[in-house]
């Protein structure tokens, strides 16, 4: 398969000159699969220009898989020209948001209101279809597997694991390692440790000797005492995932709309001179990376 | 005059949750510097906000694939902020009444329930149950009357009767039910603890915590909270005490009452910390 990176940028788009380098369109990312079909992972606005790439070759059939509906992994989706063309196939996976009872497309539906946008999402010409999947519920697309699996963020999110002709790709979406909510002295601490290891443990097997894996790093260690429970990992929840599920290739995405090309570069190469770092070959995430697997 | 069947179906249906948490748990969501651990304190210490939450996440709009079991194991599992947000829906579906009309003493009714699930812990630590487990059995502890709460909000003449009964005659109150409406507290809350998709051993518990059967089969929580129960009824002298213990209880407790009961160290003090989250008063 071969993977491209549309957007990887975290929370809004941030074009300018401090992010030229690696790019501020918001999570998307392109996979084609071995047997030529085309998966999206999240519709931020990297998948603006997708859709105009895809125009070359009508009609477009694609499978995007929304891993939550935050903003920044939907926000392109309007602008997603190959939406309005008849002719076209879109299917549509994600969460059924099960705390404010709304299915997918109720949620997109709504994205593209009066209020907010011009055209009703009913007035779309591709022929969509919507499909609520649950945790663990593989999808075939061509030659590829794609299963979701639950990674703790505020909302309910949904890591991809894509697996095509003996490669695997994942992807978290946005994740937060969970944290334990009890103090030390708490005597609930050491039980509701036990549920955070096996969670993460749960995490490890799913990825354990993954080919390619692309994860959420939004901080830095330093950052991450003001920012628990906003739902986002660090590069050091990444590394040590890295370490125990032992992926092959890892990079840092989801960048923090704050961050500069320049300073992304001395974060990344003060990380890469620690010692005692995982065999895992390190990258940042860039918008025009491609991953041939 | 037995109850009607379709009306209990219906009432069971439409359950709402208590007040009192609800209020904590929204003025505690709205304080972004409340600690996670506060707020999971107050749902647990609700059976109704518990029950509720467990239903919801274990329920197909989640399809998680695996069984959550505690709100603990929730918060871990989806997410502090869907199990807030789980919590305040499950709140504003509706509420109970504070008092009944039955002359159900709520007060009493939450020391007891308190009771058992503190003592049902307590046995769980003593027979070395890991730490993630023991959150269930006080659960299962809190829960297993919820029967007698929907009696008594939603039939209080019928119940008042029962109560009086009971009372005077000194005879087990799900007895006193079976007679007079026709199902006694544990199926009425088995019928809702169905209905909500509670976990299987969870469900076992509510209805069958009162069923003399020999073999209780694989629902060691079962077996947990009828030895915890009876502990309870021993120590406050109720006439609950069975003649003769079902054989697995009595293997589950492993020594007399009076020796397990003097097992039980710092109990009231226990039970007091559980309940200052509740607020009975």
């Amino acid at each position: 398969m071969k993977i491209t990176m549309r957007g990887v940028r975290g929370s809004i788009p941030v074009p300018g000159p401090d992010t030229v380098v690696y790019g501020g369109n918001t999570t998307c990312h392109e996979i084609r699969t071995t047997s030529g079909h085309l998966i999206i992972l999240d519709g931020g606005s990297g998948i603006r220009q997708l859709g105009n790439e895809l125009l070359a070759n009508l009609p477009v059939k694609c499978h995007i898989f929304i891993t939550h509906t935050h903003w920044d992994h939907i926000q392109g989706l309007p602008f997603f020209i190959p939406l309005f063309i008849p002719g076209n196939t879109m299917d549509i996976y994600g969460s059924f948001d099960p705390v404010y009872m709304k299915d997918l497309r109720s949620i997109l539906s709504q994205q593209m209101e009066y209020c907010y946008f011009p055209v009703r999402e009913c007035e779309l010409a591709a022929t969509i279809n919507y499909h609520n999947i649950r945790e663990g519920q593989a999808v075939q697309v061509g030659s590829a597997t794609v299963t979701p699996i639950l990674t703790n963020h505020p909302v309910l999110n949904y890591g991809y694991k894509i697996e095509d002709s003996g490669k695997t790709f994942f992807f978290t979406g946005d994740y937060e390692p969970p944290v334990n909510i009890y103090d030390e002295e708490d005597e609930e601490y050491a039980g509701y440790q036990q549920l955070v290891d096996e969670q993460q443990q749960t995490l490890i097997d799913f990825v354990q000797g993954v080919d390619v894996m692309v994860a959420d790093s939004q901080y830095t260690h330093e950052e991450y005492p003001a920012k628990t429970g906003w739902g986002h990992g660090t590069f050091e929840t990444n590394i040590r995932l890295a370490r125990l599920a032992n992926i092959k290739e890892f990079y840092f995405t989801h960048h923090d709309p704050m961050r500069t090309d320049a300073q992304l570069d001395e974060i990344f190469s003060e990380i890469m001179s620690r010692d005692n770092l995982p065999d895992t070959v390190f990258h940042l995430a860039k918008e025009g990376t491609v991953i041939e697997l | 005059m037995p109850l009607n069947r379709s009306k209990l179906v219906e009432i069971v249906q439409n359950i709402p949750a208590f007040p009192q948490s609800v209020n904590q748990v929204i003025a505690m969501t709205s304080n972004a510097m409340c600690p996670p651990k506060k707020l999971v304190q107050v749902i647990e210490r609700d059976p109704i906000l518990t029950m509720k939450v467990l239903k919801l996440v274990n329920s197909a709009f989640f399809g998680l694939s695996k069984e959550v079991t505690s709100v603990q194991h929730s918060v871990v599992y989806v997410g502090l902020n869907t199990v807030k947000n789980v919590a305040i829906s499950v709140a504003m579906s509706g509420v109970l009444p504070e008092t009944n009309d039955a002359g159900l003493d709520m007060d009493a009714y939450w020391k007891d329930s308190l009771a058992v699930g503190v003592i049902a812990k307590m046995l769980a630590e003593q027979r070395k149950i890991p730490p993630n487990e023991t959150a269930d059995y006080f659960v299962a502890g809190l829960l297993h009357n919820i029967g007698k709460v929907l009696f008594a909000h939603y039939f209080p003449a019928e119940y008042k009767e029962v109560l009086g009964i009971t009372e005077e005659k000194r005879i087990p109150l799900h007895k006193v039910e079976k007679k007079l409406l026709g199902l006694d507290h544990c199926q009425l809350g088995g019928l809702l603890a169905k209905e909500w998709q509670l976990p299987e051993n969870l469900r076992g518990v509510i209805r069958h915590h009162h069923t003399m059967v020999k073999d209780y089969g694989d629902n060691k929580l079962l077996v947990a909270i009828i030895a915890a129960s009876q502990l309870n009824h021993y120590i406050n002298g109720s006439v609950g005490v069975l003649p003769q213990l079902p054989k697995q209880v009595e293997d589950y407790l492993g020594a007399p009452l009076i020796d397990v009961a003097d097992s039980l160290e710092n109990l009231e003090r226990e039970v007091d910390k559980a309940q200052a989250f509740i607020d009975v008063n």
